[in-house]
């Protein structure tokens, strides 16, 4: 009978790897069973490869279902890489022992989250498992640990009966050590949770008949696995089996410190800051070792441990400076590290899905260039221009667009060549995700995470046609904070059209959400916008009418009622540039919702209490929509002509220029009518109001105002 | 009762002070009255006899005590109105029985206030000596072994703050015109408060600073927790002043503390609307006197029921420090979320009327 030691573990507990490794090294085994997808047996050797540097992690996927994956994550410190590294230096066989990922897969059952720990720290009368273990375990790592908590397991075991997947996991765990056994190992060693343990050994085990009847007859799967980078970040996140680990990088440092974990890791704390170049010396280590002993000793607690040591870097290294202490939180805590795996490992599965997927859509790569015309109203074409443009947002730019030849929107012209570059292209975008659909979302999603307003929304407009329905919200969302949180109101008014613009997509592509952040933007616009007109210099006054212009138009299209309002309300105003405030008038006069008649409103502008120079601009910004109104309206011709002629000859030549660019931008046929109106005299309206019969006219009057849009009186 | 309009923490809760020394057996440092255990409880509550005096993090508490312990000095930072002062009048009256050894920092503090200064009758009567001294707080601290508090210190010229370096790295007060020196009693500390909003006043030399250990305060995590600080300061301040009764609706405390929060933490309360914060503070301490002034308006104008329209205005008040930018802010909230938001129409409407 062969000598089987079954080692209790606490998954990614740096305590437990130090025991599970010394345990090693003194049983000798000729054979490791770690907890693990067997299916991954044959990629064991690479763990070896001096290519592979953890944190990494094994994936299991179903090729083509991009949702039906798994991850085991593995760091240095995790007693099962430990065991692991163990067997490969040594020359012993590894074996994964959990249940295949074939059948996890397939079951798609949740696995029950079992908290030993904290039922064992609770009747210990500790609220905080993760610290009760600490201090009795993590910190200690003495020989003999593992013992104790195997005998503390069979006690909070006692009675349970272990149900569904657990049920399942336990009885494959069993069978693969019973194989063992027939196989003829002399020692064997069993790496497993801590929980399981009872389950494993005589007096608890079942017998072998029950184990195969239950695990007869199980669904399975086609899976594929490999191995990836992991980072220190998705291990705290807590993803994949096991817990999620609150810090990485305080385990990392309790496993590789020989000893004084406290003292260490401040020291430590101090060279991080020191590198941002704040001033820490050692007399700060010093009283922070202190203060982190003081504490431990007023909490009742044996050894000062991660909390006392981030409140004393808090208090004494940083003090009390948030942005410093979350900057000992990153490194320190958490602790930036990114796993490596060696070039040997299986193909990355989003190369896979690139091939399924050019399979499905009829596409092959090839090396010459080659041209496409796609019709978006046919799913297939659709689906080529979507995989195109989710390939652009990863840095694969296999096609390139050309400008359609037609005018249609639901035309695309690409240029298709696929360069031996975008293979490694590919690969590096492998660590976004495992389909090209889940790798864009992702990249977008970081794309958006620290972009400003511009950047977001050009990234919308580069969504859409991609059709991420995963990150298309995320953005948006993204824009709505942004665009709170932008105290400049202008940033928001050039965001604004372009998003309206992607809005009239809405049918064809799917836009849900992005009416919700305009309103909201808008709104913002309108409140902030009265205040941003104060104080503008000639410049800035004529960007911000162009603003005002593309938000205006904006508007019209959303059709909000919000914007007119606020304009009515500014227009009251009398300290407006004049620029701005003849452009509003125009606008509202446009609109119809001008409150006061327009020529009273232009005489005042135009009267000679203002300085010549405003009154030009003002009527720059009043007729840059076109001078027609000048040839329809005989009173505001009449305004213009007493003011130009009223003029003094110095201000006459000061205005000069700024008339010529107003005049010059007119069409030469307006020009030419508006000469003409003032060779033959400008005389009151009076004449031309008889020139037309109000009851023939009515019929066209009314179409040509349901035209225009206006509804009502007329 | 006493016809003081605030007593001192330590006459104020004497009979829980004495509890806690009568069941404290656990070891007190030289000089203590209570050990760092009893202080933290003191200050936290335990849920019976001992009321809760700070409420907020128990982490906070026991790095302020811990901190007293290995005799540093501790620096309470935190933007007004997070309690800095009132706990460590507390800290002071557990620890030493005592929360009267107080300096205020202003601009125009001298560095008599924090070594010693002299009675000029007696000075010119007898020439130098210890009679003729007049001790500050902090020397006298030092001769008793008692806690000294150090009010706004970063307003205090940094020529006069660096008057406590000598103090607190070699626990001794030189007195060079006698001779002398005064060395610190065991049991001797400075708790300084200082304002983190305005920094830059007159920021602490780096050799200071070095013999401080932070502790920053924090606003209150939660809304019920700011909205029972809220009630409970209220209801004891309405007795102190003796304000008529009013019925004080908790719903209106609690608009006016989601308000206080959203504002300040930029964002609402379900977490989906960033918003711009305004340059005022908002703390905690601000919300109460919106709330009592509210109260007193609704006991002397108003039917007696705290109603919308009477914290409208304190709120405006509050919110609108800078009348440009602050009223964006402040109207971009009202339109984006406060308008719309269920059950709040009253107090939209009395918004918008107090501006």
């Amino acid at each position: 009978m062969p000598e089987v030691s079954v080692l209790g573990v606490r998954h990614h507990g740096p305590g437990s790897a130090r025991a599970v490794r010394d345990e090693l090294s003194r049983i000798r085994p000729d054979l490791v069973l770690v907890e693990g997808p067997p299916e991954a047996d044959r990629l064991v050797a690479l763990a070896a490869d001096p290519g592979m540097r953890p944190p990494v992690a094994l994936l299991a996927y179903v090729p083509g279902e991009p949702s039906r994956a798994a991850f085991w994550p593995f760091a240095e410190f995790s007693p099962e890489w430990q065991a692991i590294a163990y067997a490969t230096g040594a020359g012993a066989e590894v074996r994964f022992c959990d249940l295949p990922a074939a059948h996890a897969l397939a079951l798609d059952a949740d696995p029950v989250r079992r908290d030993p720990i904290g039922e064992l720290a609770r009747a210990a009368g500790d609220d905080d498992p993760e610290r009760w273990w600490e201090d009795l375990v993590e910190h200690r790592g003495e020989a003999g640990t593992l013992d104790v908590v195997a005998e503390a397991m069979r006690a909070v075991r006692e009675g349970h009966v272990a149900e569904g997947t657990e049920a399942l996991r336990e009885a494959y765990m069993r069978t693969t050590l019973r194989q063992a056994v027939r196989e003829g190992f002399a020692r064997i060693a069993v790496v497993c949770g801590a929980w399981h343990l009872p389950a494993l050994t005589p007096p608890a085990a079942p017998a072998a008949e029950d184990d195969e009847a239950l695990l007869r007859g199980l669904p399975a799967v086609d899976v594929e696995m490999t191995w990836v980078p992991w980072t220190h970040g998705r291990l705290a996140a807590g993803a994949g089996y096991g817990a999620g680990v609150a810090a990485p990088g305080w385990y990392a440092h309790l496993f590789a410190a020989p000893d004084r974990p406290v003292e260490r890791w401040l020291v430590q704390a101090a060279v991080v800051l020191r590198e941002e170049g704040l001033p820490v010396s050692s007399a700060h280590v010093i009283e922070a070792v202190r203060l982190a002993e003081s504490l431990a000793a007023l909490r009742g607690r044996p050894l000062a441990g991660r909390s006392a040591g981030t409140e004393a870097a808090r208090a004494v290294l940083c003090g009390g400076d948030e942005p410093q202490v979350e900057l000992v939180r990153r490194r320190m805590v958490v602790g930036e590290r990114l796993g490596r795996v060696p070039d040997a490992t299986p193909m990355v599965p989003l190369r896979r899905d690139l091939r399924d997927e050019q399979r499905r859509l009829r596409m092959t790569p090839e090396a010459t260039p080659k041209e496409h015309d796609l019709d978006l109203r046919k799913p297939l074409d659709l689906g080529r221009s979507r995989l195109l443009h989710r390939l652009a947002l990863l840095d694969v730019p296999w096609g390139t667009p050309r400008r359609a030849r037609s005018k249609g929107t639901f035309k695309e012209s690409w240029t298709l060549e696929w360069r031996p570059e975008l293979d490694v292209a590919l690969i590096e975008a492998a660590v976004w995700g495992i389909t090209v659909e889940a790798a864009a979302t992702a990249r977008v999603r970081d794309l958006a995470a620290g972009a400003g307003l511009p950047e977001l929304t050009a990234l919308v407009e580069r969504c859409l046609p991609a059709h991420l329905p995963g990150a298309l919200p995320y953005v948006l969302g993204r824009i709505e904070d942004r665009a709170a949180l932008d105290g400049e109101v202008r940033h928001l008014m050039r965001a604004l059209p372009a998003l309206v613009r992607a809005r009239r997509y809405g049918d064809v592509r799917g836009t849900e959400g992005l009416a919700g952040v305009t309103d909201s933007m808008l709104t913002r616009i309108c409140a902030g916008l009265s205040p941003a007109l104060r104080g503008l210099d000639e410049d800035a006054a004529r960007e911000m009418a162009a603003l005002v212009d593309g938000v205006n138009t904006a508007a019209a299209l959303m059709g909000s009622g919000r914007w007119r309002t606020t304009l009515t309300r500014i227009a009251r105003r009398d300290d407006l540039p004049g620029l701005l405030d003849g452009r509003i008038v125009r606008i509202l006069f446009d609109a119809g919702a001008l409150e006061e008649d327009v020529a009273v409103r232009m005489a005042r502008s135009m009267s000679p209490g203002n300085p010549p120079a405003r009154s030009a601009a003002w009527m720059e910004g009043f007729l840059s929509g076109g001078g027609l109104l000048l040839v329809h309206d005989p009173r505001l011709l009449a305004t213009v002509d007493s003011w130009l002629t009223g003029l003094s000859p110095e201000a006459f030549t000061g205005v000069l220029p700024l008339l010529r660019r107003t005049f010059g931008a007119f069409p030469a046929a307006e020009r030419r009518m508006i000469g003409r109106r003032i060779r033959s005299g400008v005389a009151p309206a009076g004449e031309e109001a008889t020139g037309y019969d109000d009851t023939l006219a009515a019929g066209a009057v009314r179409t040509v105002r349901e035209i225009l849009g206006h509804t009502g009186r007329p | 009762m006493t016809s003081v309009l605030r007593p001192h923490a330590e006459d104020q809760f004497a009979d829980e002070l004495a509890i806690l020394a009568k069941t404290d057996d656990r070891p007190r440092p030289p000089g203590w009255r209570l050990s760092p255990w009893a202080v933290t409880t003191y200050v936290l509550g335990d849920g019976g006899q001992i009321t809760p005096k700070y409420i907020g993090p128990r982490r906070i508490v026991e790095v302020a005590v811990a901190t007293l312990a290995t005799d540093r000095a501790l620096l309470l930072l935190g933007v007004p109105g997070t309690a800095k002062t009132w706990l460590s009048e507390h800290l002071a009256a557990a620890i030493s029985g005592d929360s009267t050894l107080l300096v205020q920092g202003t601009a125009g503090t001298t560095e008599d206030a924090l070594r010693y200064g002299w009675n000029y009758a007696r000075l010119l009567s007898e020439g130098p000596s210890r009679r003729a001294l007049t001790p500050s707080p902090v020397m006298r601290a030092m001769e008793e072994g008692r806690l000294a508090r150090v009010e706004e210190l970063t307003r205090m010229p940094t020529d006069v703050q660096d008057a406590l370096i000598t103090v607190l790295s070699e626990k001794t007060l030189p007195i060079p015109e006698l001779g002398e020196e005064v060395q610190a009693a065991k049991g001797f500390n400075v708790i300084a408060t200082a304002n983190d909003r305005d920094r830059g006043v007159n920021d602490l030399s780096s050799a200071l600073r070095r013999r401080f250990n932070t502790v920053v305060l924090p606003v209150p995590a939660t809304t019920e927790e700011e909205v029972g600080i809220v009630a409970g300061r209220v209801a004891q301040l309405g007795r102190a002043l003796e304000l008529p009764r009013t019925v004080t609706g908790l719903e209106e405390i609690r608009r006016v503390v989601t308000v206080f929060r959203e504002l300040r933490a930029g964002v609402t309360a379900d977490g989906r609307t960033k918003l711009k914060s305004p340059s005022g503070t908002l703390s905690t301490a601000e919300a109460i006197s919106v709330v009592t002034n509210g109260i007193a308006l609704a006991a002397h104008f108003g039917d007696g029921v705290l109603r919308p329209a009477d914290v409208a205005s304190g709120i405006v008040g509050a919110v609108v420090r800078d009348p440009v930018s602050d009223r964006v802010v402040w109207q971009e909230y009202l339109e984006t979320v406060v308008r719309d938001r269920e059950g709040w129409r009253d107090f939209y409407r009395a918004c918008r009327d107090a501006g």
